[in-house]
C-alpha cells in the first residue's frame, strides 16, 4: 500500500482499526468476499485501490442498498447462506471482520470460509484484554468496557474468545496462521498480546 | 425533464423460431434515448414486461404519453440518458409495432391470427439481437427489465454471453411456476371463452373485448398486493352509501378493475395476450441443462437481481434461485430485496432505492469494462 492510499483508508475507515490491517493483507487484483460487509466501505476501498473483485454478504437490506449503490456487489442474506452456494476456492480471501463472536457456530463458519476461500481473514475483539479482566474481577458482573460496551442481555456477542483461544483453535484444526496482527491502544502489540490486544487480525489457511 | 421521442421501425428478412418455423419479413418497433458513444460501449437494452411496449421513456410525439418506465430512464435518473444510449423495442408477438398475430402476413395478405407460430422468450431475444446488430452495437453495457423483461435479460446473458456486460433482472424468475402458469391460463381461457374471439379470427369484426377485459382484471389483481388494495380501495363503495342489492358496481375495487379491463382492450390485442403469456409459461432457463447453474456456464456478465417484499406473483425465492445458481458458478451477482407495498407493480413505480442501486451498479460495470 502506498502512503496516500493508506492515508485515504485511514480517513475513511477511522472507526475500524482492523480495516487497515485487512486492507494491507489483501493482495492486488484478488477475489474477495466480505462477510457482514455493512455498507461496503472496505470493499469499495479495496475495489478502488487494490482492483479486487469485491463481493459482500450483508443481512440488512438498507445497508445492502447503499453498498450496491456505491458499486459493490453485495448479496442480501445471512452469512451461512452467503457462503454455501459458492464452489471451493472461489475466493482468494474471505473476510470476517469483528463478527466471529456473534456467530452461532463459529467453527462451522470458519470451516466454510476456508472451503470457499483459499485464505480467511478474521478479526475480533479480544476478551482477554486487561480492562475486561479487571472489570469482571472487581465488579463480579458481566464485563462492560469500551471494547465490550453492551449489557449482557442486550449484546450481539455470543462468544467471548481471546487471542490465545483463537490460536489454540487454529492449532487444533491444523490451520496455518500466515499473518497475525494484534492491535492495542498504542498500535501494534509486541508482548503480552493476550492482555494488551484490543482487536486481533488473523490471516489463516488450510494445512 | 420530459423529452420527446418517436417510435422507429426496422425490418428484417427472416427469423428461425424455436418451434422450427421461420417467420419472414418482420418488423420491430423501437425507441432510443441518449447518444451512442464512438466505441458503442454505452448501450443499455430495456426489456419490457408482458403488456409493455417500445415506449419506455420520454414523451411520445404520437400519443403525448410518458413512457412506461419514465421514472427510471431519463437525464439524471437511475438509467441516465446523459450517460447511456438506451434502447427499448416491442417484443416479438406483440401488438405495438413489432410483428405479432395481428400483423398482416405479406405472403398471403391476411392477418396471422392463430396462424402465427408459437413463440418463446428466446425467440424474442433473437429478434432483439438482430436489432442491436443493426444499430452497430457489439456489446451491451447492460440488459434490464422487470417481470417478463427480467426473463429476457436472463436469456440474453445466457444466449449471447459475449454481447452482454451486465444483466439486471427485476422481480423476475428463471422459470414460470405452476401458480404463474395457472394465472396465465385463466387469462387465456377468459379470452378464448368469449364468442367474439372466433378462434382468433376477429380482426374484421368485433374483438373479444369482454374476455380480454376479464383476463386483464385477473392480471391486475396479481400485480397488486393485499396491502396495496386495502390502502387503495378498502371496502369503500363506489358512488353510493349502501349496497345496491344487485350486480352493478358496489365497491371501488370493482369499478377500478372494470375500468382497467376496458382500457386494456383499446390498446392490446387478444391474440397477443395468448401468444405472449404462452411464451412466458414455456420459459425455463434450465431446460435441457443439468441444472439452472449449468445454464450460466458460459455467462461472462455481472448480475444485479432485485425483488420486492410484497410481490407474491414473482416472489423473492425466485430471484434467490437465480442468485444461488449464479453463485454456484462463482458469477459476480448482487442481490437485494426491497421493501415495497405495491406488489409486483413495485418495479414500475418511482422507487429511489431501486434507481440508486441500478445507477451505482451500472457505473461499477463501466469501471470494470474500462479496466479490461
Amino acid at each position: 500500500m502506498t502512503k496516500s492510499e493508506g492515508a485515504a483508508l485511514r480517513t475513511s475507515l477511522m472507526e475500524r482499526k482492523d480495516y487497515l490491517m485487512i486492507a494491507e493483507i489483501v493482495t492486488q487484483g484478488a477475489r474477495v468476499l466480505d462477510l457482514g460487509c455493512g455498507e461496503g466501505e472496505l470493499l469499495a476501498w479495496l475495489r478502488e485501490n487494490k482492483r479486487v473483485d469485491a463481493r459482500g454478504v450483508e443481512i440488512s437490506g438498507e445497508k445492502v442498498q447503499k453498498a450496491i449503490a456505491r458499486g459493490v456487489s453485495v448479496f442480501q442474506g445471512d452469512i451461512d447462506q452467503g457462503l454455501k452456494d459458492y464452489p471451493d476456492n472461489a475466493f482468494d480471501f474471505v473476510i470476517l471482520s469483528q463478527t466471529l463472536q456473534e456467530m452461532r457456530f463459529p467453527l462451522g463458519v470458519l470451516t466454510e470460509m476456508l472451503r470457499a476461500g483459499k485464505r480467511a481473514i478474521v478479526s475480533f475483539p479480544n476478551f482477554g484484554h486487561y480492562t475486561v479482566r479487571f472489570s469482571h474481577l472487581i465488579s463480579g458482573r458481566a464485563p462492560r468496557t469500551e471494547l465490550f460496551p453492551f449489557d449482557w442481555y442486550d449484546s450481539p456477542n455470543l462468544h467471548f474468545l481471546t487471542v490465545e483461544d483463537f490460536v489454540a483453535l487454529c492449532r487444533k484444526q491444523s490451520w496455518t496462521i500466515e499473518r497475525q496482527v494484534c492491535l492495542g491502544r498504542a498500535g501494534e502489540v509486541r508482548f503480552c498480546r493476550n492482555l494488551l490486544t484490543e482487536v486481533a487480525v488473523f490471516s489463516i489457511c488450510r494445512g | 425533464m420530459p423529452f420527446n421521442v418517436e417510435t422507429q421501425y426496422v425490418r428484417f428478412p427472416s427469423l428461425l423460431l424455436d418451434c422450427g418455423i421461420t417467420l419472414f419479413d418482420l418488423q420491430v418497433a423501437y425507441e432510443t434515448y441518449g447518444t451512442l458513444n464512438e466505441r458503442a460501449t454505452n448501450a443499455i437494452l430495456i426489456l419490457h414486461a408482458f403488456s409493455g411496449d417500445a415506449h419506455a421513456a420520454g414523451m411520445s410525439l404520437e400519443t403525448g404519453q410518458p413512457g412506461w418506465w419514465a421514472s427510471m430512464i431519463g437525464p439524471g435518473l437511475g438509467i441516465d440518458t446523459d450517460r447511456y444510449f438506451v434502447i427499448c423495442s416491442n417484443v416479438l408477438g406483440g401488438c405495438r409495432g413489432t410483428t405479432g398475430p395481428s400483423t398482416v402476413n405479406r405472403q398471403n395478405g391476411e392477418r396471422y391470427g392463430m396462424n402465427f407460430p408459437v413463440i418463446t422468450i428466446a425467440d424474442m431475444v433473437r429478434l432483439q439481437k438482430m436489432l442491436i446488430d443493426s444499430l452497430g452495437i457489439r456489446k451491451l453495457l447492460a440488459v434490464t427489465g422487470g417481470s417478463m423483461g427480467g426473463m429476457q435479460a436472463l436469456q440474453w446473458a445466457v444466449a449471447y454471453p459475449e454481447a452482454v456486460a451486465a444483466a439486471i433482472p427485476i422481480a423476475s424468475t428463471a422459470r414460470h411456476s405452476a401458480q404463474q402458469i395457472a394465472f396465465n391460463e385463466v387469462g387465456r381461457q377468459a379470452v378464448m371463452a368469449d364468442p367474439d374471439w372466433n378462434n382468433g379470427d376477429y380482426y374484421d369484426g368485433k374483438p373479444p373485448a369482454r374476455g380480454l377485459a376479464v383476463a386483464r382484471m385477473v392480471g391486475h389483481i396479481t400485480y397488486m398486493s393485499d396491502a396495496s388494495m386495502r390502502d387503495k380501495f378498502g371496502r369503500r363503495l363506489r358512488d353510493k352509501d349502501a349496497f345496491g342489492f344487485d350486480f352493478s358496481v358496489d365497491f371501488e375495487v370493482e369499478s377500478y378493475l372494470r375500468y382497467r379491463g376496458s382500457q386494456f382492450v383499446n390498446r392490446f390485442d387478444a391474440n397477443s395476450y395468448l401468444y405472449i403469456t404462452k411464451a412466458m409459461d414455456y420459459f425455463d432457463l434450465a431446460q435441457g441443462k443439468a441444472s439452472l447453474a449449468a445454464a450460466f456456464d458460459s455467462t461472462q456478465a455481472r448480475f444485479l437481481a432485485i425483488s420486492f417484499t410484497s410481490d407474491w406473483l414473482y416472489p423473492t425465492y425466485q430471484s434467490l434461485e437465480i442468485v444461488s445458481a449464479l453463485r454456484g458458478r462463482n458469477v459476480n451477482v448482487a442481490f437485494c430485496e426491497l421493501r415495497a407495498n405495491y406488489g409486483h407493480d413495485s418495479f414500475l413505480l418511482e422507487n429511489r432505492q431501486q434507481a440508486e442501486m441500478v445507477s451505482g451498479f451500472l457505473k461499477s460495470v463501466e469501471e470494470d469494462l474500462a479496466r479490461q
